[in-house]
């Protein structure tokens, strides 16, 4: 019965792609959700992933790979977000809101506008299941350079993520590691684009390190926590989405927040339970 | 060109976003082999100071000098280590007192920033000479206030830096860590290292400080100690003076974070 359930979808070559393809979105969302979790950069992911619709759409039309579009713009948002900050008075919350929906909304529009065989309801909630070769191709390439980036300067993200003021005063380039934070947040949004979808990319890319975050006080198990929940979750939200006939997208978002709300219950040391038991035990100690 | 440790500030001043004029036409000299300490209200512009010294933020008008260089360039020389204050770290994140340290090493390392035994030599007695080498594997939100500061003053050491700057050491430390913590900058003193501190303890300061540094939104005084460090130059800085009114200009700050 439980093998039929896993096997029985591998019999569908478009299952299996689906499967891996979910997999390995899953880990490199996973890598960069822990350095977004503890930067404090949640809402700008949201953003970046809004911020590339008009960049599919316009890449569409032109004929050219949607995941430079969509880096474009994403990335180009980023920058804007930047600009606009510098050189006005508000504060960075109400600069990401409106610039993004700004993108967004113009996205919306020239969907409607500019002939392209495009579904935006494949753009906004994904589409894993019926991916192309063509878009699995730039999936992975996206996908591999961001994994490839921050194996390579994961320290010194991490200490722009810790302590920016120390990586200057050690003489390191913080402007330049603040972009390419920014550079692999935009590709891993490129990457978990035909997966997740627009909407919920935001999911994929913080609530595995704000899990592993509840469960551990050291950054690599941080990271191999957060790997495992995104990797469990992408799996099983793929044979979910078989077996309930639901969006993959919700399915593994879904089985992600069950995951987070299992940690903050239950984590041994920040978990609620915990929590509250050790409040008992100070309590009665006062007595 | 003479190769002199100290800290020339030149005709600094700095306005934040919200027009609040932090510091304005604020010189002075930092000597080096010294202890000096930065004495001042709140609010008076210390950290403003320390930031625009540290290059943490761009003055809207005037320059720093560190040992005769910009700033850029003396921090890439590992000239410069600063000592936060204990509310500029972020003390749940997930990284023990032995990573705080190395970062010190980061300066020295490759690109990749793969510690070397001499690396790891240099955090292992940086660690001993603060006593934190049993909370090596702590992480930094278990430690006791003291501890915490000993850990970011573990940090400097290792990175074998000439001129310290520490941002209030002593805030949320118990009497017998502060006397430890002085005496190790006596050490360091007494071995060449330049040092200047900003702290509210008025008492300590003519135990261990050479030089102090009076500022209110200006540099009010600076010299040796017995000469500054009056009641009537105190009464000065902090009875409030009339903050010259100025026109509001925007900073720029550098980088982000």
């Amino acid at each position: 019965m439980l093998l039929d359930w896993i096997t029985e979808p591998l019999e569908y070559g478009f299952m299996v792609k689906a499967l891996w393809v979910s997999a390995f979105v899953g880990i490199v969302c996973a890598v960069l959700s822990c350095y977004i979790t503890l930067k404090g950069w949640s809402l700008m992911g949201d953003a970046v992933a809004h911020a590339v619709v008009p960049g599919v759409v316009v890449a569409y039309a032109l004929g050219i790979p949607f995941a430079v579009g969509a880096f474009l713009f994403g990335f180009g948002a980023t920058v804007a977000i930047g600009y606009v900050k510098e050189n006005t008075r508000l504060k960075e919350d109400a600069v990401i809101g409106v610039v993004f929906t700004g993108f967004f909304a113009f996205g919306l529009m020239l969907s409607t506008k500019i002939p392209s065989n495009i579904d935006l309801f494949h753009i906004l909630f994904g589409n894993v299941l019926g991916i192309s070769q063509e878009d699995i191709i730039q999936t992975l390439i996206a996908g591999f350079i961001t994994l490839l980036v921050i194996l390579l300067r994961r320290k010194d993200l991490l200490l722009f993520c810790f302590d920016p003021n120390h990586a200057k005063a050690i003489g390191l380039n913080t402007t330049f590691m603040y972009y390419t934070l920014l550079l692999v947040l935009a590709l891993t949004i490129v990457t978990a684009l035909q997966t997740a979808g627009i909407i919920l990319v935001v999911a994929m890319l913080v609530t595995p390190g704000a899990t592993a975050y509840l469960l551990s006080d050291r950054f690599d198990r941080m990271l191999a926590i957060a790997v495992g929940t995104s990797l469990l979750s992408s799996i099983l939200g793929v044979y979910l989405s078989y077996h309930l006939d639901a969006p993959t997208g919700a399915c593994i978002v879904v089985l992600l927040t069950l995951l987070f709300v299992a940690a903050m219950i239950f984590a041994p040391k920040y978990g609620l339970l915990r929590r509250s038991c050790s409040k008992i035990e100070s309590d009665g100690g006062y007595q | 060109m003479t190769q002199t440790l100290g800290i020339t500030v030149d005709n600094i001043s700095v306005t934040y976003t919200n027009s609040r004029l932090a510091l304005y036409d604020a010189s002075c000299y930092v000597k080096p082999g010294n202890i000096t300490a930065l004495v001042g209200p709140n609010g008076g512009g210390k950290s403003t100071l320390f930031k625009s010294i540290m290059g943490f933020l761009e003055p809207n008008q005037g320059k720093v000098n560190i040992s005769g260089l910009p700033i850029h360039q003396a921090q890439k020389k590992q000239l410069v280590a600063y000592v936060p204050q204990a509310d500029e770290v972020d003390w749940n994140f997930p990284v023990s007192v032995w990573d705080v340290v190395m970062m010190g090493r980061y300066g020295y390392m490759n690109l990749f920033r793969i510690p070397s035994a001499k690396d790891r030599r240099l955090v292992k007695e940086s660690l001993t000479r603060v006593g934190m080498m049993d909370f090596k594997d702590r992480q930094i939100g278990e430690l006791s206030g003291g501890q915490k500061k000993r850990a970011f003053l573990a940090r400097a050491l290792a990175q074998e830096a000439k001129i310290m700057l520490l941002d209030e050491p002593f805030t949320g430390v118990d009497v017998k860590t502060e006397k430890a913590i002085i005496d190790l900058l006596l050490q360091l003193r007494d071995s060449g290292h330049t040092i200047l501190i900003s702290t509210h303890d008025l008492a300590s300061i003519s135990t261990f400080c050479n030089r102090v540094i009076l500022l209110n939104q200006t540099i009010l005084a600076s010299g040796k100690t017995e000469a500054v460090f009056t009641e009537e130059n105190l009464a000065m800085t902090f009875g409030g003076l009339p903050i010259r009114s100025k026109k509001a200009e925007k900073i720029n700050t550098i980088g982000f974070d």
